[in-house]
């Protein structure tokens, strides 16, 4: 059990127009562990991780990183310029929609060596090599390191758009319905490989779904969010099996039995 | 491992379990009130009570699944020298995940299969959490699901499609290899065979000659009979006006 914790998050607020977005969200995630944010459309999920990540700047609250250098850190006092290394190196982000998250006009190669690049590395035979390696790790054929992502299968695409991510080793990773738009027996395997990832290189992630059977599969902790507030938070399996808030209990009656 | 014998692992104190149904004009459902009881090492304690008194109701909530609605659950947790006592109840989430790899196992009516882990690896994993090196546990594994009998021709494969009996065995073989000082088990022999059985009682047995402490839901009277130390019977809890 780790005493620090990774993300510390405090009152965090950030609305759209007064209403619509996020309320007063609260939690701390601590290295390792893999929190889901499940609502529905609507429910100031998107919102909060578009704060929480700083891609918009929250008009109240907190966000709180353990940096390398600094300790816990508020990243509202953070430079562009070192928020910007952060988010490249530490951090990763895996969107819904892959071609939201790669560069679909260059090469598989090239979308994962990018990070790689950015940080200073420019052996290209190392870069390559590194690329290869986390084709391999992500079930994709060599072959098909040249070719860009355009030719590659939905399932394959967000893949690739995890490995480009994943290269740097962050300690944090953002996912948005990373699942949602995939076939269902394709969304297993990715879903297994997610779980095997973050046991292995023991990263953090927060994770929005609206699938309570991925927050099942992958999620240590869930927060549940109704109308931009978080109206429940606990271990996984409790929320799912011992749900104690009106809308909570309304959710996971809805998930048919398979 | 050093342990004082008849050291006292559990201590249960007016524990209650309520249900409130809000989207059913909130109907609340008393399951569990008052429940007191303390269990020890080399102790298995086995709860009876007709079916709907909440048996596996009370197993949920000492395992962190279920909420407690009043009364403490108190833990001890041998890794901790100091201040070895847990109160479950009040325990920040990051406590309840440590108390689970390390000092309490549940064994499950059902096994929840993950897609594409293969039998083997469901049964490493619990002791793989706890630092074993991935050989190493796998090995552990292949040497209780050997004892359970689950077919070698299995173990490669993810139970998703096994039997309801082999599924068990990979259910209890993944409770047991963590080596946990506390054990929950919700039948784990309903869906067995009789010489399956037999080996599930050799285990718990040795389990108790540990020193490990196991509270348990068993219908079948003679696996009861076989390990029972004490039993803890449960009644119905009352409606409230």
């Amino acid at each position: 059990m780790n005493a620090t914790p990774l993300l510390s998050v405090r009152n965090l607020t950030h609305t759209w127009d007064g209403v619509h977005g996020c309320h007063d969200v609260n939690f701390d995630l601590y290295p390792g562990e893999v929190l889901c944010v499940v609502g529905e459309s609507g429910s100031g999920k998107s919102t909060l991780l578009q704060a929480l990540s700083m891609q918009v700047k929250a008009q109240r609250g907190s966000v709180s990183y353990d940096m390398r250098e600094s300790g816990l850190t508020d990243l509202a006092g953070l430079s562009s310029a070192r928020m910007r290394l952060l988010a490249r190196t530490d951090w990763g982000f895996v969107r819904q929609h892959a071609r939201d998250g790669l560069r679909m006009q260059v090469s598989a190669g090239a979308n994962i060596a990018e990070r790689l690049m950015a940080v200073g590395n420019r052996h290209y035979g190392d870069l390559r090599e590194i690329a290869g390696a986390w084709l391999e790790k992500m079930e994709i054929d060599l072959a098909r390191l040249d070719d860009v992502p355009t030719t590659f299968s939905g399932g394959m695409q967000q893949r690739l758009q995890i490995a480009r991510n994943l290269v740097t080793h962050p300690r944090l990773v953002f996912m948005d319905e990373p699942t949602a738009s995939l076939d269902v027996s394709v969304q297993a395997r990715l879903l297994d490989l997610m779980r095997r990832l973050v046991t292995d290189l023991g990263l953090a992630a927060i994770l929005v779904t609206h699938d309570l059977a991925v927050a099942r599969l992958l999620a240590h902790r869930t927060l549940v969010m109704q109308g931009g507030r978080v109206v429940e938070q606990g271990l996984t399996d409790q929320i799912l099996d011992d749900p104690q808030h009106p809308y909570t209990q309304l959710l996971v009656s809805s998930i048919l039995q398979g | 491992m050093m342990q004082t014998n008849n050291q006292k692992l559990i201590e249960v104190r007016g524990l209650g379990k309520m249900f409130t149904l809000h989207n059913q004009g909130g109907i609340r459902l008393p399951v569990l009130r008052a429940i007191d009881f303390d269990a020890s090492r080399g102790e298995c304690l086995v709860l009876s009570g007709r079916s709907g008194t909440g048996k596996s109701t009370l197993l949920r909530c000492l395992y962190g699944n279920y909420l407690a609605t009043e009364g403490t659950i108190r833990l001890r947790d041998t890794s901790e020298a100091s201040e070895p006592w847990v109160e479950l109840t009040n325990a920040p989430e990051q406590r309840v995940l440590k108390l689970r790899r390390d000092v309490i196992g549940y064994v499950s009516q059902f096994l929840r299969a993950i897609p594409r882990v293969s039998a083997l690896d469901v049964v490493a994993d619990p002791l793989q959490q706890r630092g074993a090196s991935h050989e190493e546990a796998r090995a552990r594994a292949a040497t209780l699901l050997e004892r359970l009998n689950l077919p070698r021709r299995l173990w490669d494969l993810p139970p998703a499609t096994f039997s309801g009996g082999e599924q068990q065995r990979v259910n209890i073989a993944r409770g047991l290899i963590g080596g946990h000082p506390i054990l929950l088990l919700d039948e784990p022999t309903a869906s067995l065979d009789a010489d399956n059985r037999a080996v599930v009682i050799e285990l718990i047995r040795e389990a108790l000659a540990e020193g490990r402490s196991l509270i348990g839901i068993f219908h079948d009277e003679a696996v009861r009979d076989a390990v029972a130390t004490r039993m803890l019977p449960l009644q119905p809890a009352t409606a409230l006006a």
